[in-house]
């Protein structure tokens, strides 16, 4: 008797998709402590670095966010949750977008909204690694 | 194309950036009234697109006439009269300051937008009238292979050039048309990095000291403290032995100085900082105290902290001492000559002023030679368009003045550094008929 099971998972997301997720979040982190040593020393170097990272987690959440997108638009990838994570992953970027912008600024013009922006899209990229990590898949099986 | 737009992203950062409209206030005179700072999520920035002048000309009040005495130099900055009516003219381009931050590469573009792709001349070209029509017929090079040349100055038998990084001197004897040699260098001048690269150079009276003014190394400390050592102030320099010394301090960026007649006091036009709102902080005209600190970076028009800089610095703030005669914000003052006689009645008293032009700003201002009449030896009274028309209504700028230098015989030279030319405006009464 022929079983037909049919599966409740979708595909794992992809392999690039993970690493640019998870890099975001490395790099908001670093734009964050960057701030902190920014604001407690006032070296500038600290804030140029902090302009940096932010610009490579937004580059690397972008890139996660079209992955994103493109997961949303398959059916074979459109995972439980998965509405979730991209939304707050959008909201990461947003943030960062702002963040990018406060850090233009000169000096200590930049601070204190740029350390509270970048901690805040730190948190929110921890939320959307957990959310899209979390999200349950199988890889490989129709 | 609107530079502003490209940068005004979307509604929401329009919402966010506190970049409301200008209050129309007329920042001029001894007195000003400022605004609160204001820091939008994306500095104003409005660079007038270049065109050709073609047919078109500056504007000059009524009796007065423009020519364009030299054309296709390469990047005119700063020029002087030589005794026998001869004008050198510094040409070139400085600087190597790094982009830092991503809005460093951003803003630098934007800015590049507004000025010329010449290559910097890095010389000396000398325009010669010999028989006093009004048309420079002869132009020899003078000196070249200097490095971004701009402040000039003359003592007897010495001509002192500002190159970006070093006083340097050539020997000069009246009717010479080139150098007869490389120069000797006097003294070497402030400039790693280079934010502000142009060394601006006057001589005193007495033809005893050389004044320099040497620009900060940043807006506001944005590139760090050490970097701005022996910046934002003017060096008074021994024209014999080259030792220098810190005349006044505290000045963002002296652009030209220049020495008043019969005082014998040095005046300098000194541009202030950007980013916190189109009418903050006002560039200014200034009587040069010998040791006074006139603020940068701690604060600005007197004691107006500026809260960018850390650590801050209440005992400096204090001591600043509030500049003389505001030429509203943004101007971009570059050239500073007093005036003569020969110039015709209305204009005989007080202070031409080179403005190159606004760049942090939604409505530009700038981009025209004023006059600012003196009264006793003071500023006195609002400052008068001399020469005009660089913006045109069509919101397209021909040309941006920098220097400015009087001739004695009754003429206003302006260096023009977008269209590469010299402008020469002379009373009708005065040009041969």
């Amino acid at each position: 008797m022929a079983v037909v099971v049919e599966s409740r998972y979708s595909q794992a997301i992809h392999p690039l998709h993970e690493v640019f997720l998870a890099g975001s979040l490395s790099l908001f982190l670093g734009a964050t402590l960057s701030d902190i040593a920014y604001a407690t020393t006032y070296h500038i170097q600290w804030n140029n670095f902090a302009s940096w990272l932010i610009v490579g987690g937004l580059l690397f959440a972008g890139i996660a966010l079209i992955f994103a997108i493109v997961d949303l638009c398959r059916a074979s990838r459109r995972a439980k949750g998965i509405v979730l994570y991209t939304a707050i992953l959008l909201l990461t970027w947003v943030v960062g977008f702002f963040n990018a912008l406060m850090h233009a600024r000169d000096a200590w013009a930049s601070m204190p909204g740029g350390l509270v922006l970048s901690v805040i899209g730190t948190v929110l990229a921890l939320v959307a690694t957990w959310l899209g990590f979390r999200t349950p898949r199988i890889g490989g099986t129709k | 194309m609107k530079y502003s737009s490209l940068l005004t992203i979307a509604t929401v950062s329009t919402l966010l950036s506190a970049c409301g409209g200008d209050t129309g206030t007329m920042q001029y005179g001894p007195t000003v009234e400022l605004p609160e700072p204001k820091y939008g999520l994306l500095p104003d920035m409005k660079v007038a697109k270049p065109a050709e002048w073609g047919d078109q000309r500056p504007t000059v009040p009524e009796g007065y006439t423009i020519d364009a005495i030299a054309t296709d130099l390469q990047i005119p900055r700063q020029t002087l009269l030589l005794p026998n009516g001869d004008i050198l003219v510094a040409e070139g381009r400085g600087g190597n300051a790094p982009s830092l931050k991503p809005k460093d590469v951003i803003a630098g573009y934007i800015k590049g937008k507004g000025t010329t792709s010449v290559q910097s001349g890095n010389r000396l070209t000398l325009l010669r009238d010999a028989d006093g029509d009004g048309a420079y017929e002869t132009r020899t090079v003078f000196a070249d292979d200097l490095n971004a040349p701009y402040g000039l100055a003359l003592i007897d038998n010495s001509l002192y050039v500002a190159n970006q990084d070093a006083l340097v001197r050539f020997d000069y004897e009246d009717g010479q048309t080139q150098a007869s040699g490389p120069p000797e260098k006097v003294t070497d001048l402030p400039s790693a990095i280079n934010h502000h690269w142009t060394k601006a150079l006057t001589a005193s009276a007495d033809g005893q000291v050389l004044y320099v003014g040497i620009g900060s190394n940043s807006n506001i400390t944005e590139r760090g403290m050490t970097a701005e050592v022996d910046r934002a102030l003017v060096w008074a320099i021994d024209a014999n032995t080259g030792a220098h010394k810190p005349y006044a301090t505290g000045l963002r960026n002296p652009t030209a100085l220049a020495i008043q007649p019969d005082t014998g006091q040095l005046w300098a036009v000194v541009n202030e900082r950007d980013e916190i709102g189109p009418n903050l902080v006002p560039d200014y005209l200034t009587a040069v105290q010998e040791g006074g600190f006139y603020g940068w970076p701690y604060s600005y028009w007197g004691q107006n902290v500026d809260t960018r800089v850390r650590p801050q610095d209440p005992d400096k703030v204090a001591a600043a001492i509030t500049p003389d005669y505001s030429l509203g914000s943004h101007v971009a003052a570059l050239g500073v000559a007093f005036s003569n006689p020969a110039m015709g009645q209305e204009f005989a008293d007080g202070v031409f002023v080179g403005e190159h032009g606004s760049w942090n700003r939604k409505d530009p201002v700038g981009y025209k030679v004023v006059f600012v009449p003196f009264s006793e030896g003071r500023p006195a009274g609002p400052p008068i368009d001399f020469v005009s028309g660089f913006l045109g209504s069509d919101g397209k700028t021909r040309g941006r003045p920098v220097g400015v230098t009087v001739d004695p015989r009754g003429a206003l030279i302006v260096a023009d550094d977008l269209s590469n030319t010299v402008w020469r405006v002379t009373p009708v009464q005065n040009r041969p008929s």
